[in-house]
């Protein structure tokens, strides 16, 4: 590791893990750990999305599993409020486990195929947790027991579970950066028959990061059905999650360290002021397609790519004349 | 058994509706490799304006077609033109995908503002009329759709095989590259395609406004039957496409009149793994292939 | 000398047409085979076929005295069989030195590994030196040449220190300064004890290095011998001037 990416970790972490000590407003928090949330969700996209280059559209699927799963457990009693964060592991495993058979046969032939196994994995998802109602509660919701946390630090704990998990998730980015994983991973996204050709072990390294990625959302998922107390099938498991993570790393830039961080922090704290701004959620679903189609249109790699690219270009050009 | 023939009936009555809703996806996937995720959405938007057409006009819901269609077709060629054509071609085809889930999005939120989240339902005064035959009930709305669809399909057919249009369609789905260098406009055949095949979605959407009430959120559950489909089908090949529609149509039926509707949805998601990992090109993709 | 490679009534049709017919060929441990036939005479697709990238419909793979039941690119790969693609195929968003490092044929140990060790940049490096790219090292692979990416192909399947290595046009499209670049690489990798087996358009080419030279024609091969016996033969000229 670099020495500015040190610096530049330490102090993001650093910042983050001091800020609520020193900020009290329950809404703020609460925006924080929505941007945490969305920034791990991003960061575990991008593992599979960016890295691998097979879009998924099912990770929301995984999302509503883990909200589900410590919904099902917790229902009653939580103990002293830190039982779930620490069946969270179990909750990640389960999603990983499940999502092998899933990626190996939607790895098997192509990306489109992928994307259309997983969002139709996102709604028979849904439509599973709408109907089982023995399990899930159905529309009715499923509520989670509340933990005793004391009121004026009641979004903390949640907080911090969330930030471990931006660190996971952000220090599993950067091993898979850093390791021959990323590296095959590369050649994957860029030709993977050739891959094949040069015995990388294609599908072995896909279904990795697919099982990685949708653990972590699960996990987050998990922490999220905790934190707002009651599972809704349309929340828990929503295309809109979905979209919000694919949204931002695209923003930030895809296959980066950073991008779906940084896209996740443009974006979560945005979507909150137009929500208040503008209230309905039916305005902020046309929102939320006209920003993906700009930036889709206007951005299609992202801010990060761009900018490296940028100075590339610049550095080149400054030692063509200097020659 | 009763139930059975029942719910074969049923099937092949809900399956033909889906293949017109499929074959407009499949189109656009032959012609340029593009998923449309948004195909599901368009069929709901065209509910929607056959229900405010209908509303208005007083007309029958199946004659509003003839004014729904062109208008569907202007919103997909304005689709790919403005949304899709800009892509860079590098990533096209991962764009694409996310492009048109953007657009299915946008779509239901615009109809969520317009008409709200309440269910509605196209109700002409002859959509619960069924005919007895041999104590089976057919419905007479679904049996009106099913002819529909199969004129659809036999314009749709006539379209690609006859004209000029047609074949250039047919020519840029073979290759491309040559279809361009012959004077084929691929740009204008892309815009065409894509218009032509959500243009399918009217006829599906007057038809599916007519047999299930309707909101803006439905077109979540079309989508993934769809999709389906399409793979089943053996992506591309629009004969293939209608016979997976029949089956699938047919085997939620059975599954919906045997075990539960829940279930259904799990079937096709079950049968879309299976044909994954046993024939990966779909049912039909290898023989209809090229036949479109 | 024996059969390093030997193909046994291989077929292999798409729709109506047979792009390979039946074919059956050797090749020895220790020779630059070349396999030439006019266009469409099924070369590529019998490089597909041997390299597991299709799927034969009939015939068998025999490589290192073993049959080959299911050919798979990468276990190919791995145990020696190395090939490079028509239209220099290589992994442009990564560096040129880690295009070597990835098709190096890593152990599942290694996958999990660092990206670059130091072992890898030395071995990478040296390969690198052969190929006189050290200068590129850190560039990415998108910024070279048309003929430096061919070499680049080509140096990077030379990683797992194949047996033998299939060209599947090494020359096609690059400079004269270049094809004569490829032919020392060849010639000193043969030397050191690689064999090769060599599609190729550039007859002069062929004949300066190749023996045997393999000739098919729809599918089939129609003669086999020293690139003079070939240039003599009467079945090979009808063959390439269409009669």
């Amino acid at each position: 590791m670099s020495k500015a990416g040190i610096i530049r970790a330490v102090a993001f972490f650093g910042i983050l893990g001091l800020l609520p000590l020193g900020v009290k407003p329950q809404w703020v928090i609460n925006l924080l750990i929505f941007t945490l949330m969305y920034a791990t969700l991003a960061s575990s996209w991008n593992l599979i999305g960016g890295y691998a280059g097979y879009p998924s559209l099912g990770h929301a699927a995984f999302f509503g599993f883990g909200a589900y799963f410590i919904g099902i457990i917790f229902e009653n009693n939580v103990g002293n409020g830190y039982n779930p964060f620490l069946i969270l592991p179990l909750v990640g495993l389960c999603a990983g486990l499940i999502s092998i058979p899933i990626g190996y046969i939607a790895m098997k032939t192509r990306k489109d195929v992928f994307a259309i196994v997983t969002i139709t994995l996102l709604f028979m998802v849904q439509t599973l947790a709408y109907n089982l109602r023995a399990v899930t509660g159905g529309a009715q919701g499923k509520g989670v027991a509340v933990p005793p946390f004391a009121p004026a630090t009641f979004g903390r704990p949640f907080y911090y579970v969330m930030l471990i998990l931006l660190l996971t998730a952000m220090g599993i980015s950067f091993y898979f950066r850093r390791s021959k994983i990323g590296l095959s991973l590369a050649a994957v996204r860029a030709d993977e028959d050739k891959a094949h050709g040069v015995g990388i072990q294609v599908t072995a390294v896909k279904i990795i990061a697919f099982a990685i990625s949708v653990g972590i959302a699960a996990m987050v998922g998990g922490v999220w059905g905790y934190y707002e107390g009651f599972i809704y099938p349309q929340f828990a498991v929503d295309p809109l999650i979905t979209i919000g993570m694919v949204l931002m790393t695209f923003l930030g830039g895809r296959a980066t360290l950073w991008g779906p961080v940084l896209g996740a922090f443009i974006l979560v704290p945005a979507q909150q002021y137009f929500s208040y701004e503008f209230g309905a959620t039916q305005f902020y679903l046309l929102a939320y397609a006209a920003i993906f189609l700009i930036i889709m249109l206007v951005l299609p790699r992202g801010i990060l790519p761009t900018l490296t690219d940028r100075i590339r270009l610049k550095a080149k050009i400054a030692a063509e004349a200097a020659k | 058994m009763h139930l059975v023939i029942q719910a074969l009936i049923l099937g092949s009555l809900t399956g033909g509706v889906y293949a017109l809703m499929a074959s407009g996806q499949t189109l656009i996937f032959g012609i340029m490799k593009v998923i449309n995720l948004a195909q599901g959405a368009f069929v709901i938007v065209a509910s929607y304006f056959t229900f405010s057409l209908f509303q208005m006009t007083g007309l029958d819901p199946f004659l509003l077609i003839v004014i729904t269609t062109p208008i569907m077709f202007i919103l997909g060629a304005a689709t790919q033109w403005f949304l899709l054509r800009p892509l860079r071609p590098d990533d096209a085809a991962e764009l694409s995908l996310l492009v048109t889930f953007a657009v299915a999005l946008g779509l239901e939120g615009a109809l969520s503002i317009v008409y709200k989240t309440t269910l509605r339902s196209i109700m002409p005064g002859y959509e619960n009329h069924s005919w007895t035959i041999w104590g089976y009930q057919v419905n007479e709305v679904r049996f009106y759709a099913f002819l529909l669809s199969i004129a659809m399909l036999v314009i749709l057919y006539v379209l690609l095989q006859k004209t000029k249009f047609g074949r250039s369609v047919r020519a840029t789905v073979q290759n491309p590259m040559a279809a361009q260098l012959l004077g084929v406009n691929s740009k204008a055949v892309s815009a065409f395609g894509f218009g032509l095949g959500v243009s399918t979605t009217a006829a599906a959407g007057a038809v599916f406004g007519l047999i299930t009430p309707f909101n803006p959120g439905s077109h979540y559950d079309l989508i993934s039957r769809l999709l389906t489909i399409v793979v089943l089908g053996g992506m591309g090949a629009i004969g293939g496409s209608v016979i997976a529609a029949l089956m699938m149509g047919v085997g939620a039926a059975l599954v919906s009149a045997l075990a539960s509707p829940i279930w259904a949805d799990f079937t096709f998601f079950i049968v879309l793994l299976l044909v994954l990992l046993l024939r990966p090109r779909g049912l039909f993709g290898a023989k209809v292939r090229g036949a479109l | 000398m024996s059969a390093l490679l030997e193909v046994n009534g291989l077929t292999k049709r798409f729709g109506g047409i047979t792009a390979v017919n039946n074919c059956s060929f050797e090749v020895q441990e220790g020779s630059i085979t070349a396999l030439i036939g006019p266009n469409g005479s099924g070369k590529t697709t019998a490089f597909n076929i041997i390299t597991g990238y299709l799927k034969a419909d009939s015939g068998s793979i025999t490589f290192q005295g073993k049959q080959i039941a299911e050919p798979n690119p990468a276990t190919l790969y791995r145990s020696g069989l190395s090939r490079t693609f028509q239209q220099a195929r290589i992994f442009p968003e990564i560096s040129v030195l880690e295009n070597l490092i990835v098709a190096s044929g890593y152990s599942w140990k290694g996958l999990f590994g660092a990206r670059t060790t130091k072992a890898d940049r030395v071995r990478a490096g040296e390969m690198l030196e052969e190929f006189k790219l050290s200068a590129l090292a850190d560039f990415y692979a998108s910024e070279l040449s048309y003929g430096q990416r061919k070499l680049l192909e080509f140096a990077s399947v030379l990683m797992s220190s194949p047996k033998l290595v299939l060209l599947d046009e090494p020359t096609a499209g690059v400079n004269p300064v270049m094809i004569e670049t490829m032919e020392r690489h060849i010639r000193a990798r043969h030397a050191a004890g690689v064999t090769f087996l060599i599609v190729e358009h550039d007859m002069q080419l062929v004949m300066r290095l190749c023996d045997p030279v393999i000739v098919l024609d729809h599918g089939a091969m129609i003669a086999k011998g020293t690139p003079s016996e070939v240039q003599s033969n009467s079945q090979v000229l009808d063959a390439y001037l269409g009669s």
